[in-house]
């Protein structure tokens, strides 16, 4: 199929009086991962949920790996892997028992559900688990197994829902490793996520707030998007620093991060006045990250409103 | 079009919850035991052994005799001979005695003169339903005895046997020995079958969307009526279970009579728990929450089927409401099935109709079923 693999038209959808998802439009094409980011109830799951097919919109387009996902649910839902944001895992069943499951239930049978469990079995090495419950299983393992029965019916399109949700930094890890091999292999991935270091894993990212998207665009762009330049400043005390350069009026705002600070200058200001105030300390300019970007970019957003 | 592979699918996975979960598995075969010997004991109807106590005034050949009739009758049971009234009411006040029947001084010799002769019965009117039983069986004794001394008197004045004018010839057709339990337990099974499977299947929807697997098969091909029929198979095995244990507890245990044919027992069972189930599991589709529908489903089976199906309170004495009820009440119809087979030993050719219904609610609750399984998350 050529063209992109999900192409979504002023998509709107209300519960009663809140507009959860409020006339977004993006496309996503084929092998491509589409980061959705944003704070809670920003609308990311909502919007998912009706890529998937679970829930209508109240109005705009969908189409899904071509199909028109209000007319065409049926088809769409053979071409999506989907993987909700509490993993839908049967914890008296086994490894194996879930995942024969879902194969019956995408039509998967004989041996090619056998050499596709196998397959999935290495890849994520889960082979010593296949007899254990999954409730039994950790985290990790559990949103391993989550994946697998998503992938076993070949999804040409993988809908994630915060798949890292409560799950340690080294199966993430996992995780991602196991995504992009199935993205080499031609996948397209859409994934939310509330961790910005995933964000910055993903080949474009749109920034939802308030069921609209803010930015959209690669990571790299993204982080030189932003007007304001950005200097770091390492150094003890840094909480008192924070707070006496929050009072410049050159600087636009200062986020701490650990033991560094990271100053956001106003466009078009001299550094002079940043340097007079904190004597002595050295100030090396960087690429804000993606999470400067998002956290600046819904500030703005609030301040437009609040003058609004 | 229905998918075989996932229906089967569906009901190979909710049967492994059963097998799994073994603390509600041997409660859902245990249970409908339980029930039936509890309730089949404690809802006996019958009324005998009634507690009574004697005050014989007249001590005479003749008040013996009578009170005779009371001591070796099986529906009473004398608990002892007082000297005065006080002892009497005391008994009834406190519980301990139904009725005290009192014999008046002057018994013997006014019956042998010939004349009308008062005897007192006093009772305990608070149960009044075992009261007017009680009643009835003091009268007819009483009656017998002054029968049997009236023909005495005219064969011994040459008058010779003068036999009462009309004699009813009784005889109790499917039930002869008139024993309660024979009717309470068919009607027993029932009840509990219809407990049981809404108690069973209320869960297995809401479980679902409480653990977030439900969202995760909304995104798989696997469609409503697929789902509903994979879980049904699956419970339907276990109902299937508990209906012949029940069944032979039934005969074994209480010796109740399966004239009929087994196999117009099983398909109307079938049919009833189908529809007994689906109403289950369209509870847990339509709350969502599992404590919700099992409460749901408790209330709505217990019940209608224990006051509305005729099984302990006859459908024709209701007033008109109730009455009109019972009629969407699917235990009314399994309710008369079932007393058909086992007490008149009736096949289908008198049961279709009944059959018929059963099958129609099922099919309305299993239509409404899926149409709330196929709702969108939202």
């Amino acid at each position: 199929m050529s063209g992109p693999m999900i192409e979504v038209r002023n998509l709107t959808r209300a519960f009663g009086p809140v507009t959860a998802v409020n006339g977004i439009s993006f496309s996503v094409a084929r092998g491509e991962v589409f980061g959705l980011v944003g704070p809670d109830g920003a609308g990311k799951t909502t919007t998912l949920r009706m890529l998937c097919g679970l829930m209508d919109p109240t109005s705009g387009e969908m189409r899904v790996a071509g199909f028109d996902t209000v007319t065409q649910t049926e088809q769409v839902k053979d071409h999506i892997g989907y993987m909700a944001q509490k993993f839908g895992l049967y914890g008296d069943l086994t490894v194996e028992e879930n995942m024969r499951f879902y194969a019956d239930l995408f039509g998967i049978t004989g041996q090619d559900c056998e050499d596709l469990m196998a397959n999935l079995l290495k890849m994520t090495r889960m082979e010593p688990f296949r007899a254990r419950p999954a409730a039994k299983l950790s985290g990790g393992m559990k949103q391993k197994l989550a994946l697998m029965c998503t992938l076993l019916h070949r999804p040409q399109i993988l809908f994630l829902d915060e798949p890292t949700n409560g799950v340690d930094p080294v199966s993430r890890r996992d995780f991602w490793a196991i995504l992009y091999q199935l993205v080499k292999d031609g996948l397209t991935v859409m994934v939310t996520t509330a961790y910005l270091d995933e964000a910055e894993r993903c080949d474009r990212v749109a920034l939802m707030h308030q069921g609209k998207f803010l930015l959209m665009d690669t990571p790299q762009v993204l982080r030189e998007s932003l007007p304001e330049v950005c200097y770091e400043l390492r150094g003890d005390d840094m909480r008192s620093v924070r707070d006496r350069l929050r009072q410049l009026p050159s600087v636009s705002h200062v986020e701490l991060a650990g033991n560094s600070v990271h100053v956001f200058l106003r466009a078009g200001e001299r550094e002079t006045e940043l340097f007079a105030a904190v004597p002595g300390a050295s100030f090396r300019k960087v690429l804000p990250s993606l999470e400067d970007v998002f956290i600046s970019t819904v500030r703005n957003a609030g301040a437009a409103r609040d003058a609004a | 079009m229905i998918s075989f592979r996932r229906t089967r699918a569906m009901a190979r996975k909710e049967f492994l919850h059963i097998l799994r979960d073994s603390r509600s598995l041997y409660l859902a075969l245990m249970l409908p035991v339980v029930q039936l010997i509890l309730f089949g004991y404690a809802l006996s109807l019958d009324v005998d052994r009634i507690p009574i106590l004697l005050f014989d005034q007249d001590r005479s050949p003749q008040s013996r005799e009578m009170l005779a009739q009371f001591r070796g009758s099986r529906f009473f049971t004398v608990l002892g001979d007082i000297e005065s009234y006080q002892p009497g009411e005391y008994a009834i006040t406190s519980g301990t005695a139904m009725a005290v029947l009192v014999v008046p001084r002057r018994f013997g010799e006014d019956l042998a003169a010939g004349k009308q002769v008062p005897v007192q019965l006093l009772l305990d009117g608070s149960d009044s339903n075992t009261a007017s039983i009680a009643l009835g069986y003091a009268r007819a004794m009483v009656a017998g005895y002054s029968n049997q001394l009236r023909t005495e008197y005219q064969i011994r004045n040459g008058a010779g046997e003068i036999k009462p004018p009309v004699d009813p010839q009784i005889r109790v057709m499917f039930n002869s020995e008139l024993k309660s339990k024979n009717y309470i337990v068919p009607g027993l099974i029932a009840v509990i079958l219809m407990i049981l499977a809404s108690m069973l299947t209320s869960l297995a929807i809401a479980r679902e969307w409480e653990n977030g697997t439900m969202e995760e098969l909304l995104s798989t091909p696997v469609r409503a009526s697929e789902l509903a029929l994979g879980k049904l198979s699956a419970y339907f095995i276990l109902g299937a279970l508990d209906t012949v244990t029940i069944v032979l507890a039934g005969v074994y245990f209480f010796g109740v009579p399966l004239r009929g044919s087994a196999l117009v027992l099983g398909i109307s069972a079938g049919i009833f728990l189908f529809g007994a189930m689906s109403w289950g599991l369209m509870l847990s589709a339509i709350t969502r929450n599992q404590l919700q529908a099992n409460q749901l489903g408790l209330l709505s089976s217990f019940l209608p089927a224990f006051l509305l199906s005729g099984f302990v309170y006859a459908i024709d004495s209701m007033p008109a409401l109730p009455r009109f009820m019972t009629y969407i009440v699917p235990a009314r119809y399994f309710v008369a099935m079932m007393k058909g087979v086992f007490l008149k030993g009736v096949g289908m050719e008198l049961l279709w109709g009944e059959g018929l219904l059963l099958l129609l609610y099922a099919t309305v609750v299993f239509v409404i079923l899926t149409r709330k399984l196929r709702q969108k998350i939202a």
